[in-house]
């Protein structure tokens, strides 16, 4: 199953690296890693999904809360949360296909953020399988180019992931 | 006090109460070369001849004391050459301190004569690691290093320092305090854990005692001690955790794994109930996991959470120090109204001597050439039973753990985790130098001493008396037996062809070389060696063993524990 680490790392060099390091070392997979600093100058938050089985989850979150960079480390998928990621996608775009594109984003709840005579780029944001989701409607001999965020999120309600 | 970040570290070090400082002097560590010429008091260096020898000594030291030990080393052949002793260290969760020079931070990235990224090339085997980019964090960190190094799981810690840090200006005084909002280990087990714990164990109608080095490294020998006699329940230790229990109490089934004794296999596989102290179910232990103990219900103590259900699932994790939990066992014990079936624990008992009636650890001694389970009893008998012993890796090293039997914790040091030849003599010298009164003995191979034995050298520079026991085979005998069972017995490689004289080659050094070659000589020769006549010299005595013998019992690779090869 799919799940999403959160965590706080200390706002240091090489930090990153001890946390990617982790997950080629043991063998774990990372489909998706997103990392940047928070309110606190001393704190980046790091979000990553990866996949195994819940006992495998649970290993890894034992291995990551041994690293002396990481301050906190929190399974998002283990109760309600919100994700999201942003993708950024460039169309080709000529001919009757303009407008078919600007109807599928507009269900999609995307943005054309650009145009061209022959492209269209968009914005879109949600969860990944969203994405997912408006790329497999995409003729991909259409599809020029594709940049996505990776996931982040927090757990819902009052909860918070803080020191 | 302003001084530069060389005397700082220096004078860090005689502050923490470091006594030795194993290294080897080079470009990007002179300052601080300069600043132990200078400012030091007590602390002593020791001069190695090979920098991976500086970090087993610390390692041998460490491990028989208990106490951190400390490196200096230069940066890039310095630091890749102390490499293995680090991942060595960090596999058996030895405390260490290892100070690596750096280029200046000016030059870092830029390929810098002698550069390479130490804390990259560092990371995955150290239990964390710093780059000093700023003289005034220095004494912070050291302070940091050695916290960590000693507390919680211990481990090796490297501290990065580069040379235009060194040579900066700061004021210093001994940190009296550390904080680390993202480390604070783990004090106590939780108490309705261990009373679970109690009560499934005086439930138990096949129960045992599996113990590794972490009891070792948590001190709580006394406690073990106490508990298995207590609970009358058969131990086992792993070949990390041998002489936190005395293998000469008739509790003790020996140890258990790959080469472990008949009756510790079996009760293993046999029992109900695994309380597992301070071991991490490696696999040179639990033999093939799909056959691991099937009936089987497993209580684990160890201070580390990621090593509990690693492996194997476990029922009653209980994650804190093992003296801690061990003690409070004790309380918990102490006060229950329950009882232990103590019928079913004597059948159990009856079950076990049976196995152990087949006296798995016998051999044919009455050849024309010495057996070298014979040359490590001799040694047993020679020391009392009361040396430190180190080992290298291969045949003598199972030799050792099977015929020297330890009554007391942190006599053998042993590179169990990752298996390092050449571990041996520099680890003894290690021990040596804690303790200058002690009979220190490295058991070895001839192909393993042959890896730092370039340290023969350190040894008469600093009158460090260990007795070498060379078990020489002729043959990397591991690999060999390995080969001979495995492969058809095509020999490849695993021929030790051109070796030195050693009596020749000990005597060059310095040092006094001798040679056994008839079992009927043997214990009298050595009784000499461990004689007072020697007391004060190192002695390297090559005994000229059986070529073909193999260790056993043996689990193969992929069987169980119920399925060992015996002679
Ligand atoms: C640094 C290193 N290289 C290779 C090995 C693999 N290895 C394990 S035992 C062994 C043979 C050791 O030979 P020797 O020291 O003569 O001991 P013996 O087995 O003959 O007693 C080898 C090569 C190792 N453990 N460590
Ligand atoms: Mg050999």
């Amino acid at each position: 199953m799919k799940h999403i680490i959160s965590m706080l790392i200390e706002n240091e060099s090489g930090a990153l690296s001890r946390v990617s390091g982790l997950f080629s070392a043991r063998g774990y997979n990372i489909h998706a890693l997103t990392v940047a600093p928070t309110e606190d100058d001393s704190l980046s938050r790091l979000t990553l999904v990866t996949s195994g089985t819940s006992q495998e989850v649970e290993q890894i979150v034992k291995h990551l809360n041994r690293l002396i960079d990481v301050v906190k480390v929190l399974d998002l998928t283990e109760g309600l949360h919100i994700e999201r990621e942003l993708m950024l996608i460039k169309l080709s775009t000529t001919g009757d296909t303009r407008d078919e594109y600007k109807r599928l984003v507009d269900i999609f709840r995307g943005d054309i953020v650009d145009v061209t005579a022959t492209t269209y780029t968009v914005q879109m944001v949600g969860k990944s399988a969203k994405l997912d989701a408006f790329i497999d409607v995409i003729d991909p001999g259409l599809i020029l180019e594709t940049v996505r965020s990776g996931t982040v999120g927090v757990m819902r309600g009052e909860k918070c992931l803080q020191i | 006090m302003e001084m530069t970040g060389a005397q700082i570290l220096i004078h860090y070090l005689e502050d923490e109460g470091v006594e030795h400082l194993w290294g080897y002097p080079g470009g990007a560590v002179l300052p601080i070369y300069d600043a132990l010429d200078t400012d030091a008091k007590n602390l002593s260096h020791i001069l190695v001849r090979h920098e991976q020898a500086a970090v087993h000594a610390a390692d041998g030291y460490a491990r028989s004391t208990g106490k951190p030990g400390v490196v200096l080393v230069t940066s890039g052949p310095g630091a890749t050459n102390a490499v293995t002793g680090i991942a060595t260290a960090y596999m058996d969760s030895i405390p260490l301190v290892c100070i690596t020079g750096q280029v200046p931070t000016g030059m870092i990235g830029l390929d810098a004569f002698q550069e390479i990224d130490t804390v990259g090339v560092t990371r995955p085997i150290v239990k964390h690691n710093f780059l000093v980019k700023n003289v005034d964090e220095l004494a912070s960190t050291l302070k940091k290093a050695f916290y960590l190094a000693t507390t919680g799981r211990p481990g090796p810690v490297v501290i990065d320092i580069p040379k235009d840090v060194q040579n900066a200006k700061s004021t210093y005084a001994f940190p009296q305090e550390v904080e680390m909002r993202s480390y604070l280990p783990i004090t106590k087990g939780h108490g309705g854990q261990i009373k679970k714990a109690v009560e499934m164990m005086l439930s138990a109608k096949k129960p045992v005692l599996y113990t590794g080095g972490g009891v070792i490294l948590g001190d709580a020998s006394d406690e073990l001690i106490e508990l298995t006699r207590k609970l009358g329940f058969p131990i086992t230790q792993t070949l990390m955790g041998l002489g936190a229990f005395p293998a000469s109490d008739n509790l003790s089934v020996g140890m258990l794994g790959m080469h472990g004794t008949y009756e510790a296999n079996l009760t293993m596989h046999n029992s109900d109930l695994i309380i597992a102290i301070g071991a991490r179910f490696d696999d040179r232990v639990t033999g093939n996991l799909e056959k691991f103990c099937p009936d089987a219900k497993i209580i684990h103590v160890d201070i580390d959470p990621a090593s509990i259900s690693k492996n194997v699932l476990v029922d009653i994790p209980i994650v804190g120090p093992v003296k801690q939990v061990l003690t409070e066992m004790l309380r918990v014990l102490e006060r229950t109204e329950l009882s232990m079936d103590q019928a079913a624990l004597d059948d159990w008992w009856s079950q076990i001597e049976d196995w152990r009636a087949t006296n798995c650890l016998r051999y044919d001694s009455t050849g024309a050439k010495i057996k070298p389970q014979a040359a490590v009893e001799a040694v047993w008998k020679s020391t009392d039973g009361k040396a430190y012993v180190s080992s290298d890796v291969g045949q003598h090293q199972m030799f050792a753990a099977q015929y020297y039997p330890f009554d007391k914790p942190r006599r053998w040091l042993n590179s169990g985790g990752l298996g390092t030849m050449g571990f041996g003599l520099p680890a003894a010298m290690g021990a040596q130098m804690a303790f200058p009164d002690e009979t220190v003995v490295c058991i070895t191979g001839e192909g393993s001493i042959q890896m730092n034995i370039q340290e023969l050298s350190t040894c008469l520079q600093y009158g460090l008396s260990v007795k070498i026991i060379c078990l020489n085979n002729g043959f990397l005998g591991m690999v060999r037996q390995w080969q001979e069972f495995f492969y058809e017995r095509r020999y490849s490689m695993s021929y030790m062809d051109s070796l030195p004289d050693f009596v020749k080659l000990a005597e060059s050094y310095g040092h006094v070389g001798i040679r056994i070659d008839d079992p009927k000589t043997l214990q009298a020769q050595l009784d000499e060696v461990f004689s007072e006549k020697y007391k004060n010299r190192l002695v390297f005595v090559d005994i000229i063993t059986d070529q073909q013998e193999n260790v056993y019992p043996m689990i193969p690779a992929g069987a169980g524990l119920n399925e060992m090869i015996l002679v």
